[in-house]
């Protein structure tokens, strides 16, 4: 099969007030196939939404995109003009952003707001834009469409508002949705039923989805690969089934330690110290060596010398770290 | 475990609530008056140097809980026993020196520190709005405040804006210790990080509780970390408390439906067993 | 509907103690209308007490409020010493000019500073941009009166446009059509006059607002939708930029009416500012308080249909003043 969205070689850099440029991704690879649900697992500041932003060229003003492809359906977005662009954006890749109740315009009934993206993208008469505007809801809200339709973002509830957005985002059936962090400010349960409105939407639709996120317990039967970002570097890359059972990379693996798990262990781990990573994030990045070196429990000399490669473990598992290297 | 050995002593309790109501007046889009009981008769007790977690799906009532025992909110009916006295009926003299034993940590604590203070000036305020210290037991309060929950002395000369999501909950905490309350309220103080980080805080909170002898009453709806930090756990629907009891019975054996279904909703990696092993 | 019934509480009472306040200080100002009489050595002192009597000026300020109040019930809101007439229907005729030209100002100072703003907001930094903030900025540091002044002199010069009052000699013998050509002929000096002066703060207001709202996350996500520029910009950021821009907009009304009195006194036009000036002048004491008591229902209820606009354009005022 052969891949829906490419990403090749791309690096992203952030103009600083100062001048200087400071990269936010490095040499950033992958393919998403159709209908495949990619989870990008990294904290803050790793670069996520850089590259959620850079792959529809949204990006903040002082963002640089200095090295790259990212090929859709025989166009390399980065270099499409600003048209074209526009044309894909929203129909073909849809982007759903962080927070759910800044997305959405304050004085704008939600339906019309979903309205307006059909219109954005198809000459209908005006019966017909109703009508799709109305057949979208029924998909989302299938309790109450018309409701919702009638209801501003704020007399709405966190969920009900992230809905909209996959609304808007599935408006035009567009073949690739982009998430960045949809569910993190939501509670448990209603997390729960927006990743499942994500399930459904796959099958029915067959969309391919980046979904990105924090919270590695989220993709756990959720996601067919997983992409681990540090430092605006891919760490580990692989199915969902191998990364998350058994993770190589040594930040993935302290990742995974991180979370409490008084579930599943037996006997009682309340309040003993959980094995945090160390250290304050990916802002203090060494000038050389593995970006992960201050922080790793399992780092070599070598690390600090030079940059690993990714080293493929098997056909699609591939970790950047020396102790993989032969 | 020195925790459970202390419950046990018939020890009076740091925290006591009774029937806690509040009412918010409300109208809805009709146009007809309508009353919204935000809080509908909360009872607990907690103990000093213990956790209790206060779990529940929003608009449960947990942060208008957390309004009421900071004297953010005033409860409608119902009183708050704090160290043995009513915070109601507390006079003018003695609610000043009691209420800054009660301190609060939000999700997001950008929007409590003032962008337009330093690091040092957030930790100084409360240091000399007490009044007692002199300039030097200041910054060496402010060192020790910094060493206490883990931050480097070389960021007091930022803005809070200019720290991360972690160091900037560490620095709230900092502020807290500074008033050395007895008891913390932590109002989903982990939700707006990442895991790793929320290790970090939560090491953090339970080293304090060795150390300080802090009391927790940790509102959050990540029932994991809840169930990893508590000594016991409150489950809240709807303005009640309808399931209470220690940690461990409340996950093991959850007795009310609004309980197992909020346990069936919790992410969890299934898929790690050699990670168990180690 | 409740946040709308307090606004309109608010402003009767702001009428009724501007009226409060205004009858008490032409009672504490020196000098009234009959001192002048007094000078005049064929007016017998007697005469001038039965007038003052007549007028009722003699009795105590609040009787005098109350006999205002109950002429005003009648229609009336005193009586013009020097007109001879009741003062409310000499007012209104005033103040209906005063309002045409206040209101046509208001409407093509916004017409220019709505699209005008937005398109330069979306150009900020450039070119473009700067030139129309440049030039804003030098129109906003002229003095009303020099602006009126030079517009007067550049049209007596050119010889243009009719440069005083509000019509033409034999006005009464035009045909329908012509006589509203003659007033809007005669309406040019002012109207210019007025939106030079208030459209430089109108323009940079909408510039601010606008480019604050442009970095909103919800313009962002409009943007990653591929809705077109020309929507983005009128049907989302310049709604979700309205609330200030409505408060402006009341106030705007009161700008462009003290600014009116102003500009109709230098240009002759007979609305309410050259009347209150004479009235003052001659201590026409109803009059005085009646032209200020309509400038300021003129700016109460601009104000009040600003608060209605807000209430129409934010759903969230809606559910909040419901909720309270
Ligand atoms: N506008 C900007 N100007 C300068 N640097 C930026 C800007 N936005 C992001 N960065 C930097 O780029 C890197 C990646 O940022 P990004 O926001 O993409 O991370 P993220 O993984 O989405 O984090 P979060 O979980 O906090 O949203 C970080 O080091 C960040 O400091
Ligand atoms: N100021 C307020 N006015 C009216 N209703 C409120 C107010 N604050 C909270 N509520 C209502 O009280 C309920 C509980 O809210 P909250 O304490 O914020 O819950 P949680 O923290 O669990 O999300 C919610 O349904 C909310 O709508
Ligand atoms: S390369 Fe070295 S420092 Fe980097 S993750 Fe691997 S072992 Fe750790
Ligand atoms: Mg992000
Ligand atoms: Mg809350």
């Amino acid at each position: 099969m052969i891949a829906i969205l490419e990403i090749q070689d791309l690096h992203v850099s952030y103009r600083s007030s100062g001048g200087g440029l400071c990269p936010a991704l490095t040499s950033v690879s992958f393919g998403l196939m159709p209908g495949e649900i990619m989870g990008v697992l990294g904290e803050s500041g790793s670069g996520k939404s850089t590259l959620a932003g850079s792959l529809v060229r949204l990006l903040p003003a002082n963002a640089r995109i200095t090295r790259g492809a990212v090929q859709f359906e025989g166009t390399d977005l980065l270099r499409a003009n600003a048209d074209e662009l526009r044309q894909i954006r929203g129909r073909r890749i849809s982007l759903i952003f962080q927070e759910p109740s800044l997305a959405l315009h304050p004085t704008m009934r939600v339906g019309e707001q979903v309205r307006q993206v059909l219109a954005a993208h198809d000459s209908l008469g005006k019966g017909a834009l109703n009508e799709q505007t109305r057949q979208v809801f029924d998909q989302v809200f299938p309790e109450e469409p018309d409701r919702i339709s009638h209801s501003y973002p704020h007399q709405l509830s966190g969920g009900q508002r992230q809905r909209v957005l996959i609304a808007q985002a599935i408006a035009c059936g567009p073949s690739v949705v982009i998430a960045d962090e949809p569910t993190a400010s939501l509670d448990p349960t209603t997390q729960m039923e927006i990743l499942g409105v994500f399930r459904n939407l796959r099958e029915k639709l067959g969309l391919a989805m980046i979904f990105i996120t924090h919270n590695p317990a989220l993709l756990c039967g959720f996601a067919d690969r997983v992409l681990v970002l540090y430092a605006g570097k891919v760490a580990e890359c692989g199915s969902a089934e191998t990364v998350l059972a058994s993770p190589r990379h040594p930040y993935t693996k302290a990742l995974f330690h991180s979370i409490p798990t008084v579930f599943d262990r037996p006997g009682n781990t309340r309040k003993t110290k959980l094995p945090a990573i160390l250290g304050d994030s990916a802002r203090s990045l060494p000038i050389r060596g593995c970006p992960f070196e201050p922080r790793c429990t399992e780092k070599m000399d070598i690390c600090k010398e030079r940059e690993p490669a990714a080293v493929n473990l098997s056909a699609s598992h591939t970790v950047s770290c020396f102790k993989y290297e032969s | 475990m020195k925790v459970e050995a202390t419950i046990g002593k018939n020890m009076q309790p740091l925290l006591r609530v009774e029937n806690l109501v509040k009412r918010y007046a409300k109208q809805s889009l009709a146009g007809t008056p309508e009353e919204f009981l935000a809080l509908d008769g909360v009872s607990f007790t907690v103990f000093p140097g213990t956790t209790l977690a206060v779990v529940g799906e929003s608009g449960s009532g947990k942060s208008t809980l957390a309004a009421c025992l900071a004297c953010l909110e005033s409860p409608t009916a119902g009183s708050i026993w704090f160290a043995g006295r009513e915070i109601a009926k507390l006079e003018e003299r003695a609610s000043r020196q009691i209420r800054p034993q009660i301190q609060v940590i939000f999700q997001d604590p950008a929007s409590s520190l003032n962008p337009r203070w330093s690091v040092m000036e957030v930790l100084a305020e409360p240091l000399i709005l007490q009044r007692k210290f002199t300039r030097e037991e200041i910054d060496r309060g402010i060192s020790s405040l910094l060493e206490r929950v883990g931050l480097s002395p070389d960021i007091v000369e930022r803005s809070p804006t200019e720290l991360s999501g972690g160091q900037r909950q560490r620095l709230a905490i900092a502020r807290a210790l500074a008033l050395e309350p007895k008891l913390l309220i932590l109002d989903e103080a982990l939700s707006a990080l990442d895991c790793s980080v929320q290790a970090q805080i939560a090491n953090l909170l339970v080293e304090l509780q060795g150390s300080l002898e802090m009391t927790y009453l940790f509102i959050t709806h990540d029932l994991a970390m809840a169930a990893h930090l508590a000594d016991e756990i409150a489950v809240m629907d709807r303005g009640r408390i309808v399931e209470q009891g220690q940690a461990q019975k409340i996950l093991k054996q959850p007795e009310q439906e609004t309980t197992r279904q909020l346990l069936a909703a919790v992410p969890r990696l299934t898929l790690v067993p050699p990670l168990l092993e180690q | 509907m409740r946040y709308l019934l307090r606004r309109l509480g608010h402003a009767l009472l702001l009428l009724a103690g501007v009226s409060v306040l205004t009858f008490l200080f032409t009672a504490l100002a020196p000098g009234t209308y009959f001192d002048e009489m007094r000078m005049n050595p064929q007016i017998a002192p007697e005469t001038i007490a039965a007038l003052r009597a007549q007028y009722g000026l003699d009795k105590p300020l609040p009787l005098r409020y109350a006999s205002w109040l109950s002429s005003l019930v009648h229609g009336e809101m005193g009586f013009s010493f020097a007109y001879n007439s009741p003062v409310a229907p000499l007012l209104l005729v005033r103040a209906g000019n005063t309002l045409l030209l206040t209101i046509t100002s208001t409407l093509l100072a916004w017409a220019i500073a709505l699209p005008l703003g937005t398109w330069s907001a979306e150009r900020m930094g450039r070119l473009p941009d700067r030139l129309l903030s440049w030039g804003t900025a030098m129109l906003l540091v002229i003095p009303d009166l020099a602006l009126a002044l030079g517009l007067l002199v550049l049209a007596v010069r050119s010889g243009w446009f009719p440069t005083g009052g509000m019509a033409s000699v034999g006005f009464e013998t035009l045909s329908p059509f012509n006589k509203l050509r003659d007033v809007a002929l005669h309406m040019i000096l002012p109207v210019t006059a007025l939106v030079l002066s208030t459209l430089p703060l109108l323009f940079r207001h909408v510039r601010a607002a606008i480019a604050d709202i442009l970095d909103a996350p919800f313009l962002l996500a409009a943007l990653g939708h591929g809705i077109p520029k020309r929507t983005l910009l009128y049907r989302y950021a310049l709604p979700a930029a309205a609330n200030p821009l409505i408060s402006l907009f009341g106030f705007s009304i009161g700008m462009l009416l003290s600014g009116s009195l102003l500009i109709e006194v230098v240009m002759s036009w007979p609305g309410l500012g050259p009347l209150l000036l004479e009235a003052i002048l001659a201590r026409d004491l109803y009059v005085v308080i009646g032209g200020i008591l309509f400038s300021t229902f003129f700016l109460v209820g601009g104000n009040l249909f600003a608060d209605l606009l807000l209430y129409w354009a934010d759903p969230r005022i809606r559910t909040e003043s419901n909720a309270q």
